[in-house]
């Protein structure tokens, strides 16, 4: 058959199967015995030419309501953040996009190079001394996390607090499951982890304590003394951390953290309806030797010539197989060159900036819902989201706000029956002071 | 590829220069000693860079001008399947309503989305010939592991619990055994014969009452179709276990054999191979996870479906399931670069993909064979793996000789891998590569070939074009520099 991506002609054709001596393609695949093989053709839709494609999935695609056309108030993860154009453009360059893991140096010194330098903007941002190429997102990367400080420590018991990620939490059960770690949760008081459980819950047996900052509610979590809880057992601690948020937070790296993991979607990712997006991993040199996935390394050339390269690869599936410390091969490249490109054009003065719009706005946002007659029930320091209580299911009044072109808050009441009637609102740079006000007035009106 | 030595971003940034661009605050201002805690603010700055718009782009211009992509050249990269990253897929990908959206959304306000997923669910049931497919695993060693876990559940639903051992081939790739830790199992490798196929013997001397599962690709990382496929599933399904494909050859196979009729029980997709979606400089992926009817309970949550009122619904409803293995639903974007490609190519589309990816490999395995060893001497799938033992007592190895094909302009194949293949060169030419392609390279390894034999030197200081010389890999893992650190 003709295809646009496929170029041979049936004089090519005649060609290879002389070459080869056989009469036929079908004779390639003779090994296949008759009692599995294939009769006739897959029962799916009939091919569509370019333009007809385009058309049918641009309606497809318009059938979605979109945080371009509306205003997104919904965070809990993932965020609808100022993505600077020139992010897609680089992206786009198919040297980049079109090339596998670098495992040839010399003609893959751009990628290579690349990677370096998100290890060390990400090594950077946590505080931490050195972080690997990418994970698949901030979700598994925890709970990659978890594995380590189990295995490192030889203990079978993870500590999650209540303020994780609900999914990421889940997440690092499934995983705990496979190895036959307990997963025990830490209670939370006031939307911020509950010290005395927490130290109630802390023994010999603990592997790490693993929280989130800023937490699910967006709340400041005090990293410093549930990190040093943590230690004072030998345990590790793990701090699941949003890198934009740590453009003026205190790096975890500076309040005890052995491992901080994340998603660098905030810098330059769409929403991407979850995915992809971007997955990072930081470690103090102690643990260097036990990270998961790949990790570029700078050496030089027979020449002298400074490069760089794949390195401490002893500790990855392809050379140690069953000993690996992961099983991860594929990771999130592509998107660690985007975060790297975001966090590059934000830079040093951008990501301070942008931080701190998210926390100011936010910051009004809740007293606008406070004067309107909203309670916000925790009143801790925040960074860019709040839980607004209401008077009726979050889903129902999200319905509302959708027909007015708002992408309303979380429905916590989804994750946690007890949260029933809270949304968790997310308030980024992008929103206007006039967006905010719109929301808490339309909230109130379908209160 | 460019021989200019491009500086570090962090080399190149200089005080005071910004690259961004934000809306002034519309908000009162608040100092953030009001907002945080003492001891929370940050005092250092983290050390990004401080460039300018301009400078970011010829910055990252000039390091893809150091870079080999599919669209530089060809890549016969053995079981990485590098065919041609369509266009249309990266335009219909970066759709708005496709883009931005959050997956936290109202189900109402992303039918849309939800539907193509749907349809591609229901496409993959129908190429792997399973009963139902998860599309949330983001990668391929992330589906293996999520299929085990599934079989792992499975087997402890039945009582079984005692299932600890995972069987798998000595050409396997690394993953699968990496992954069947993961999961909580013990490897136990199990022989080829001289044909290169799973030794069936050595297969049922390991099997038990212990066995869970056996993890295998069809056709196997040498290229070759098991063809006892049927014998061995019936091996493993005797002592109780599942059997697994891996799906990271199915090139080879689209429309002329189904995972779910060789009598497998589950199996993992790569869309980022198979289907497109681009290898991004080695990720994102997409792993998807087709099972049969016994194995779809315990598939991770949620479970997309169709309602009978025809909405697309999430369904977390699944009290066996082995929970969640990513947060949302997969690598969406991935996911949908692969349903645009499997509606570019239609049913008579992806049949014609594997017969000209078997053709081109074949042809090429039959051009070379003279110069080089052929280990197992039969028709391959659609790639191939020759040995250079030959050029290696020329004191010429295929290290050297990957490293030659880089003057030629070509990313050499995957080396050194199957590791039952002494000085293995595993070449995977895809089906979107044209006769002239293949014969040029294949030129060019006959020409490396004989260089082996009267210019040994050539071969062995290779590569000599490149813009770097080969790179001291002992000194990158002796003293780690993993990271910039600026100078004082």
């Amino acid at each position: 058959m003709k295809h646009r991506y496929l170029p041979m002609t049936e004089q090519d054709q005649k060609e290879m199967l002389e070459t080869i001596g056989v009469s036929s393609i079908d004779e390639l695949f003779s090994d296949i015995p008759e009692k599995v093989r294939f009769q006739g053709l897959y029962n799916i839709k009939e091919a569509k030419s370019e333009a007809a494609l385009m058309k049918e999935l641009a309606a497809l695609a318009a059938k979605n309501a979109d945080t371009t056309n509306n205003v997104s108030f919904l965070g809990a993860g993932v965020y609808n953040h100022y993505k600077p154009v020139i992010v897609d453009h680089v992206i786009s360059r198919s040297e980049f996009y079109t090339a596998y893991t670098p495992y040839q140096p010399e003609i893959s010194q751009g990628e290579l190079q690349a990677i370096f330098e998100f290890q060390t903007m990400i090594a950077e941002l946590t505080g931490m001394d050195l972080a690997n190429s990418s994970m698949y997102d901030g979700g598994t990367a925890l709970a990659e996390a978890g594995m380590l400080a189990a295995g490192h420590t030889k203990r079978k018991k993870l500590l999650v607090s209540g303020s994780v990620h609900p999914e990421y939490k889940d997440v690092v059960t499934t995983y705990a499951y496979g190895q036959s770690i307990e997963v025990v949760t830490i209670p939370t008081k006031n939307g911020v982890t509950d010290i005395e459980a927490l130290k109630d819950l802390m023994d010999d047996q603990t592997a790490a304590v693993i929280v989130q900052y800023p937490n699910f509610y967006g709340q400041i979590e005090d990293l410093k003394l549930m990190g040093e809880i943590a230690h004072d057992h030998k345990g590790l601690f793990i701090v699941s951390a949003n890198p934009l948020a740590l453009g003026v937070l205190t790096p975890p790296g500076k309040l005890g953290a052995d491992i901080v993991a994340g998603d660098a979607q905030p810098f330059g990712i769409s929403e991407n309806f979850g995915g992809p997006h971007c997955g990072f991993f930081a470690v103090t040199t102690k643990l260097m030797r036990k990270v998961p996935g790949r990790l570029v390394g700078e050496t030089v050339d027979q020449e002298g010539r400074r490069g760089y390269v794949l390195t401490l690869q002893a500790r990855e599936q392809h050379i140690r197989r069953d000993k690996a410390t992961s099983n991860i091969c594929s990771n999130q490249a592509l998107l660690a060159l985007a975060a790297s490109v975001g966090m590059t054009a934000l830079g040093k003065q951008g990501v301070r900036d942008m931080a701190k719009q998210n926390i100011v706005k936010t910051r009004y946002a809740k007293n606008a819902f406070e004067s309107a007659g909203f309670t916000v029930p925790f009143q801790g320091a925040h960074f860019n989201e709040i839980v607004v209580k209401t008077n009726r299911s979050v889903t129902e009044i999200n319905k509302g706000l959708l027909e007015k072109g708002i992408i309303g808050g979380f429905d916590l009441g989804r994750v946690d029956p007890e949260m029933a009637n809270h949304a968790l609102i997310a308030v980024t740079e992008l929103r206007t002071k006039e967006e905010i006000d719109a929301l808490v007035a339309e909230m109130g009106a379908l209160q | 590829m460019s021989h200019e030595n491009q500086p570090l971003i962090f080399e190149i940034t200089k005080e005071g220069r910004i690259g961004y661009n934000l809306e002034p605050l519309d908000v009162p201002d608040i100092d953030l000693g009001e907002l945080l805690p003492a001891g929370y603010i940050r005092e250092e700055a983290a050390e990004l860079p401080e460039v300018s718009e301009l400078d970011i782009m010829r910055h990252y211009t000039a390091l893809s001008r150091r870079n080999h992509g599919v669209d530089s050249g060809f890549y016969p990269l053995g079981s990485c399947t590098m065919k041609y990253n369509p266009k249309i897929n990266e335009n219909v990908a970066r759709y708005n309503g496709f883009a931005n959206i959050h997956p936290l959304q109202d189900e109402d306000s992303v039918q849309g989305a939800m539907e193509l997923l749907y349809d591609l669910q229901q496409s993959l049931v129908e190429i792997t010939g399973m009963d139902e497919v998860t599309l949330q695993p983001a990668a391929g060693a992330h589906g293996e592991w999520t299929a085990l876990m599934m079989i792992r559940a499975f087997h402890e639903a039945n009582g079984e619990g005692h299932r600890n051992k995972v069987i798998v081939p000595d050409s396997a790739h690394g993953t699968n055994p990496a992954s069947a830790t993961v999961a909580g199992f013990e490897t136990i490798t199990v022989k080829s014969n001289e044909d290169g196929l799973v030794d069936l013997d050595d297969l049922r001397r390991v099997v038990g009452e212990d066995t869970a599962a056996l993890m295998l690709t069809n056709p196997n990382t040498l290229g070759l179709f098991e063809e006892n496929i049927l014998e061995m599933a019936e091996i493993i399904h005797g002592v109780g276990g599942k059997v697994y494909y891996d799906g990271a050859n199915l090139n080879a196979v689209m429309s002329k054999a189904r995972p779910g009729d060789m009598g497998f029980d589950c199996v993992h997709l790569n869309l980022h191979k198979t289907f497109t979606g681009p290898h991004g400089g080695g990720g994102p992926g997409s792993g998807p996870v087709g099972v049969k009817a016994e194995l779809i309970p315990f598939l991770p949550k949620p479970v997309l479906v169709k309602t009978e009122e025809g909405k697309y619904h999430f369904d977390y409803e699944r009290p066996q399931s082995i929970g969640r293995v990513k947060p949302y639903y997969g690598n969406f974007g991935i996911n949908v670069r692969a349903y645009t490609y499997i509606r570019t190519m239609g049913p008579d589309g992806l049949k014609a993909v594997t017969e000209y990816a078997v053709l081109n490999a074949n042809y090429m395995m039959r051009r070379l064979e003279e110069y080089f060893d052929l280990p197992y001497n039969r028709h391959c799938k659609h790639e191939f793996v020759l040995s250079g033992r030959r050029q290696k007592k020329l004191g010429v190895r295929t290290l050297d000789i990957a490293k030659r094909l880089l003057d030629f302009g070509y990313h050499p194949p995957t080396v050194y891998f199957p590791l039952n293949v002494e000085e293995g060169i595993m070449i995977e030419p895809t089906e979107t590569e044209s006769k002239e392609t293949l014969d040029a390279f294949c030129d060019a390894m006959i020409q490396i070939a004989k260089e082996a034999e009267a210019t040994p030197e050539i071969v062995q200081e290779a590569p000599h074009t490149t813009v770097i010389s080969r790179l001291d890999e002992t000194r990158a893992a002796r003293t780690p520099v993993l990271r910039y650190t600026k100078q004082a």
